[in-house]
């Protein structure tokens, strides 16, 4: 095997120069990775003045970043950054690259892991480091790349044994962020950028990006909805709610494809992971991609007139009955608590 | 300028519609008892290509790798209006993880095109992965374009796209020949026609010919082959022998990610406190949330 150094690479994510929350997340679980590998955390930074997101990269545990910075790699675009990420992949060999789950990471991932023929797994919402015996064969400190699958009725583990590069991506909010006291004395490696010609096939002509009003992930306390609140009506019920508690109002997937309230509140698998203090569930069946945005919130409250739903499997509180009973009541006996 | 194009399908469990019996004990799953579908964003990338041609002209083809069964799926883009489709289906590429698939797709394509614009849906429902695309365009060696919301225009050999990115969207100028891959907003599949559904619904792939043939001494498959291409009902079908792939990088052995354990995600009891519907039941919970400083 060629990558001795068991090096875990994080690929940095920004969008207009501005860093994605997740490449940091990546890299407070790639700090992990890499101290049960005793290898060494990598942060790859593609874009123009990135000094200061590069610097940040040594605050959550990166020893070096590899910097490829040039003007016209300012906004992401599929071929030069593919290329650049391909090249460096290719020549290094790390034993780990991660990438956000995002529209970019998405894009970017899978054409590195084809180029490379490395192995590539979507979407993950765990990450661990372990033995493995596959197909009777021994494969020391392997990546479980955890996700569910088949529409999440199931859990797989996949690995990549046999492959030098395990390469992943992981959606935005599923690993926590853990900065350091103190940043690490780390080495900015400045890889100079080469134009090709094929970096022009693809032109970016205009951005239009509507800053998320909506910000769930700090909200201390969450009242969701499913498609079980039956209309965009009933669910203005949950909004009372909200508003008389002081919380934030979403839905799960099903809720948002209904149309009962806007996607930027969409909790689960592809939405927005959450880690509130409350989570009240209402009228929502608990399907694994939305357990996956929600289930490490600090208490949970499921409110659903089906005793058998998946969600009372994980919530702290369980109420079985139907949501506009409830809901009104509970506002009622607040109000009156509250006097 | 008319544009050649090709769709990528695929034909799917039906995984939004799980009932009880799908789920084998042992957490995995009876993909038997799953209906097969037309992979939702691959309809939308069949109908954007349809809208295309009607725009600009050309014409629109469609492949699927699959078994033999996914024939289903090719008959419905006929009904639709594709003007040709192809099966891929082999033993030996069965078990592929995207990897693979791209490989054998991006030689497909490098067998039956070339194509100016390739399409495909982003992601598939029972995997979820939208790296297929990507990773075909890699192969390819051709550029993508991924989350495309739009066609807005196409000169010559470039393509005006709108496509989403996070928390918006951006609006692209691409060379052919280039993939895409489409999200579900980008446009409503069409109906049927029922002309087209009566001229094909005998449409027929290889295998189907051979399994007709063994049922009846009577018939040939090459007579059957020679007669169905005639009438112009013959689905063209690719083996590992008409492609020129390498075996090993082909299938479950040419993919480097493997299944390790599959795990129902039914959960066990849980512990959790009851609370009543009721005034005394809300009350009781109201109070300890105020006494964990949660309300209040």
């Amino acid at each position: 095997m060629k990558n001795k150094q068991h090096e875990v690479w994080v690929f940095i994510e920004q969008r207009a120069g501005k860093a994605a929350d997740v490449s940091f997340e990546l890299l407070s679980k790639g700090r992990k990775l890499a101290e049960t590998l005793k290898g060494t955390l990598k942060a790859v930074v593609i874009g123009h003045q990135m000094d200061e997101i590069s610097q940040r990269c040594f605050l959550f545990g990166a020893k070096e970043v590899l910097l490829v910075d040039h003007p016209e790699l300012k906004i992401y675009n599929t071929l030069p950054y593919a290329r650049i990420m391909s090249e460096l992949v290719d020549k290094h060999q790390p034993r780990i690259v991660l990438f956000g789950a995002t529209f970019i990471g998405r894009d970017l991932a899978p054409r590195v892991a084809s180029h490379t023929k490395s192995g590539l797994t979507a979407d993950c919402t765990d990450l661990q480091i372990s033995d493995v015996t596959y197909m009777r064969k021994d494969y020391p400190q392997l990546l479980l790349q955890i996700r569910p699958a088949f529409g999440g009725n199931i859990l797989a583990t996949i690995i990549t044994p046999e492959n030098p590069v395990q390469m992943a991506t992981v959606r935005e909010g599923v690993m926590e962020m853990h900065p350091l006291d103190t940043p690490v004395k780390g080495k900015i490696t400045e890889i100079p950028f080469k134009e090709d010609p094929t970096d022009k096939l693809v032109q970016i002509i205009e951005q239009h990006r509507e800053e998320n009003k909506v910000n769930l992930k700090a909200a201390p306390i969450i009242v969701a909805g499913g498609y079980g609140m039956g209309s965009k009506e009933d669910f203005g019920l949950l909004h009372e709610l909200a508003d008389v508690i002081g919380g934030e109002v979403a839905g799960s997937r099903a809720a948002v494809d209904a149309g009962f309230v806007e996607h930027a509140r969409q909790v689960g698998q592809t939405g927005v992971t959450v880690r509130p203090k409350l989570y009240i569930a209402v009228a929502i069946s608990g399907a694994i991609q939305h357990r996956a945005g929600m289930d490490e919130s600090n208490k949970i409250i499921a409110i659903n007139n089906d005793p058998e739903a998946p969600i009372f499997d994980i919530c702290h509180y369980g109420i079985v009955g139907d949501a506009k009973e409830v809901i009104p009541m509970l506002i009622d006996v607040y109000k009156h608590k509250l006097k | 300028m008319s544009y050649q194009s090709l769709v990528l399908v695929k034909q799917v469990p039906d995984t939004a519609n799980i009932s009880g019996d799908v789920m084998k004990p042992d957490g995995t799953v009876n993909r038997g008892k799953l209906p097969a579908i037309f992979n939702p964003e691959d309809k939308v990338a069949l109908e954007l290509a349809l809208q295309l041609r009607e725009r600009f002209g050309g014409s629109v083809k469609v492949v699927t790798m699959g078994p033999p069964k996914a024939s289903e799926l090719l008959r419905e883009c006929l009904y639709l209006g594709a003007d040709e489709a192809f099966l891929v289906s082999d033993r030996k590429f069965a078990g592929a993880d995207t990897l693979a698939t791209s490989y054998v797709l991006a030689e497909t394509i490098n067998s039956i095109g070339p194509f100016d614009v390739i399409f495909a849906g982003r992601q598939a429902i029972d995997g979820d992965t939208a790296q297929v695309g990507p990773q075909t365009a890699e192969k390819l060696g051709i550029p993508q374009v991924t989350y495309t919301q739009e066609i807005i225009d196409a000169k010559k050999d470039t393509l005006t796209i709108k496509r989403k990115i996070d928390g918006g969207y951006e609006i692209i100028k691409a060379k052919t020949p280039l993939l895409i891959t489409v999200i579900k907003d980008a446009a409503v599949p069409r109906p049927f026609k029922a002309k087209r559904v009566m001229a094909y619904k005998n449409a027929k792939t290889l295998m189907e010919l051979e399994a007709m043939a063994e049922e009846n001494s009577l018939l040939w498959s090459d007579q059957l082959k020679d007669e169905y291409v005639a009438k112009k009902l013959f689905i063209e079908t690719l083996t590992i022998d008409d492609l020129n792939v390498e075996v090993e990088r082909c299938g479950l052995h040419g993919s480097p990610t493997k299944v390790h354990k599959v795990e129902s995600v039914v959960l066990g009891s849980s512990d959790h406190v009851q609370i009543e519907p009721t005034k005394e039941g809300l009350g009781i919970l109201v109070d300890k949330l105020m006494e964990d400083h949660i309300f209040g």
